[in-house]
């Protein structure tokens, strides 16, 4: 159900979004490997659906009337592991296990490994395939469902042929409790998703497979909440919110930088930070934009 | 000689034929009777792989994704993960052929419980050619962890996999052909998951012995062929082995012991196919020749059922003279 933010409640979640890019950070770092920029700009997102939207237990993660988030980007798992982990699925200190042997936080998400991870993801594509197949069976249950699945998308994800599939069927079949966020945050391993494939027009591509289309600002929590609010009442069509984000969102000198999708601090692009510092810097731009939120309204 | 629960006229003339992909649209429509979680889906192929009586019947529960088998994969593991019993069907090429990595990862990794029904699979589709002649499916399931592979040998053995299978909780792949073939097996045959069955004994008289291990259609096949053995004097046994994964290991273990050289039948690649398995595991607790027939690294092509299948050497005369050689 939709629900009014009030200007405390958008300061909050800001702030717990800072905290999930500091322990992004700090995992990534101790693992030594890993993606930085869609993790970082997608913590804005996560903030505002793990703490504010799901319909959903960490205490017990089984729970049959939960909401469902598919990540079909698996690779940036490590925002959806801080997360939850700031939600109380398991503690804090465990992220630190990230991409080591024996880690239950698998370098890429393990459905049977972690309690509260919907799927096993990182090939593309097919998270949004097992969210159109969660939407599919819950609504032969219940037609009237107010149960959502979440499917969390890259852009550059959208080059695969399997999402266009999924989304045929997602249309044809007008699961109106299917809402997809799209990560638009320009960059994709190779470089921009401008050079490597043009997607744009993606409104257009979407609308052509029968969804609601919003395009809104990835960061702005309340442009967010009001976003999700209008998808879930969307009836007769799945829908996609396509999240504007910027790369590496939070720490200014690894923004809107391709290089820093696939790289964890310590060793990203030297050319504005030497590896050595790469961490530090990153952990102070946080903390200093931390002091910055309490400070807003004030 | 041959198993009393076989049919009684096998090797004659009145042995019925029937396609065992027809077993699998019984199955499956008898499985949503009983468990209104079994639900099926199709990639434009409803008809031909038999899935239109569950459609017909289940109309809520069943689901045409249109000619994308990967996306069929994904999506049916999603409805797994909501608790449905999913059924995904199209021709063995396709899926798993196509959708392998999605059958490894969002089926098989989420150890999702999904039934891939590989159909038209084999050279006997024949005419439409080797692009859609899967010989390579069996290999492509085996080495998936949690992956069950089942063969199944004829219509009546068909419908009960695809009823254990439905029991059965886990990522199964059950592969069933175009062609009619002839129905060795009756009701009263056992099938279980995992376990082979001894179809013919040898002739204890014989001094020489084969050991004869066959998968899927070509049952009666290997039959008629063990039986002419026997009469030749050559000790011929079959082992009924539907189940390729996982392997029958007690049934190897005795068979093995009891023959001098073990030949393997298939209608796939040898290499990574049941003649694959069997080796692998004969390699590693008794050593013993393994002689396995099937496609030799080959691509299909047109024709016939009946030509390509004696092409590849997989008729009656093939078999036998494929074992005459080696004895």
């Amino acid at each position: 159900m939709m629900h009014y933010l009030s200007q405390k409640e958008v300061r909050a979640l800001e702030t717990k979004a800072n905290e999930i890019r500091q322990s992004i950070i700090e995992m990534l770092v101790a693992a030594g490997s890993g993606h930085t920029a869609g993790p970082l700009d997608m913590a804005d997102v996560f903030a505002l659906l793990y703490f504010r939207v799901l319909r959903h237990d960490p205490k017990n993660p089984d729970w049959e009337e939960r909401d469902r988030l598919v990540l079909s980007a698996g690779h940036i798992c490590p925002v959806l592991y801080a997360t939850m982990a700031h939600a109380g699925y398991f503690p804090i200190e465990e992220l630190l296990t990230l991409r080591k042997f024996g880690s239950r936080l698998q370098g890429h998400p393990h459905r049977t490994s972690l309690p509260g991870i919907e799927t096993s993801s990182g090939p593309l594509g097919s998270g949004l395939s097992q969210a159109v197949g969660m939407a599919i069976a819950e609504r032969m249950n219940n037609e009237y469902t107010s149960k959502y699945i979440y499917c969390i998308t890259g852009d550059g994800e959208l080059d695969e042929g399997q999402i266009w599939e999924a989304a045929m069927l997602a249309g044809k079949e007008k699961l109106h409790n299917l809402i997809v966020i799209v990560d638009r945050n320009g960059i994709q391993i190779d470089g921009y998703t401008k050079d490597v494939m043009p997607l744009e027009s993606l409104r257009d591509k979407f609308e052509a497979f029968n969804f609601d289309v919003q395009e809104v600002d990835g960061h702005n929590i309340r442009v967010l909440n009001d976003a999700i609010g209008k998808a879930q009442a969307i009836y007769g069509k799945p829908s996609v919110i396509i999240a504007h984000t910027i790369a590496s969102k939070g720490v200014d000198v690894f923004e809107r930088d391709f290089r820093w999708h696939g790289n964890p601090p310590g060793k990203g692009p030297e050319d504005r930070v030497p590896k050595s510092e790469q961490a530090k810097v990153a952990l102070e731009k946080l903390k200093t934009l931390a002091g910055a939120i309490e400070k807003a309204d004030s | 000689m041959f198993a009393k629960h076989l049919d009684k006229n096998i090797g004659t003339e009145a042995i019925q034929y029937s396609p065992n992909r027809v077993g699998y649209g019984e199955g499956l429509k008898l499985a949503g009777e009983k468990d209104e979680r079994v639900v099926a889906l199709s990639a434009d192929l409803t008809g031909s792989t038999k899935t239109d009586a569950f459609a017909e019947a289940f109309p809520d529960r069943f689901v045409q994704v249109g000619i994308a088998e990967q996306n069929m994969a994904s999506v049916a593991s999603g409805m797994a993960a909501m608790g449905k019993i999913p059924f995904i069907a199209s021709y063995a090429m396709f899926s798993p052929g196509r959708s392998w990595e999605q059958v490894r990862t969002t089926i098989a990794y989420n150890e999702s419980n999904v039934k891939i029904i590989g159909a038209h699979a084999g050279v006997s589709v024949g005419p439409d050619g080797a692009t859609h002649q899967a010989i390579e499916d069996i290999a492509l399931m085996r080495v998936i962890p949690k992956m069950v592979v089942i063969a199944p040998a004829d219509e009546i053995e068909a419908r009960k996999a695809v009823l254990a299978a439905a029991k059965y909780v886990g990522p199964v792949y059950i592969r069933i052909a175009r062609e009619k073939t002839a129905i060795a097996t009756t009701e009263a045959s056992p099938f279980t998951i995992g376990v082979a069955e001894l179809c013919l004994e040898k002739d204890s008289a014989h001094e020489k012995t084969v050991g004869i291990i066959v998968t899927g259609t070509l049952l009666h096949t290997v039959l008629v062929a063990g039986k002419i053995l026997n009469e030749e004097g050559v000790g011929a046994s079959v082992l009924h082995m539907p189940t390729i994964k996982p392997l029958d290991k007690k049934a190897l273990d005795d068979f093995g012991k009891r023959h001098d050289i073990i030949v393997t039948v298939e209608e796939h690649q040898i290499a990574g196919g049941l003649g694959g398995a069997i080796a692998e595991y004969y390699s590693e607790v008794a050593p013993k020749r393994v002689v396995k027939i099937g496609v030799n690294d080959q691509f299909g092509q047109s024709g016939t059922p009946e030509e390509l299948i004696s092409f590849f050497g997989l008729d009656v005369d093939g078999i036998l003279n494929k074992i005459r050689n080696i004895i």
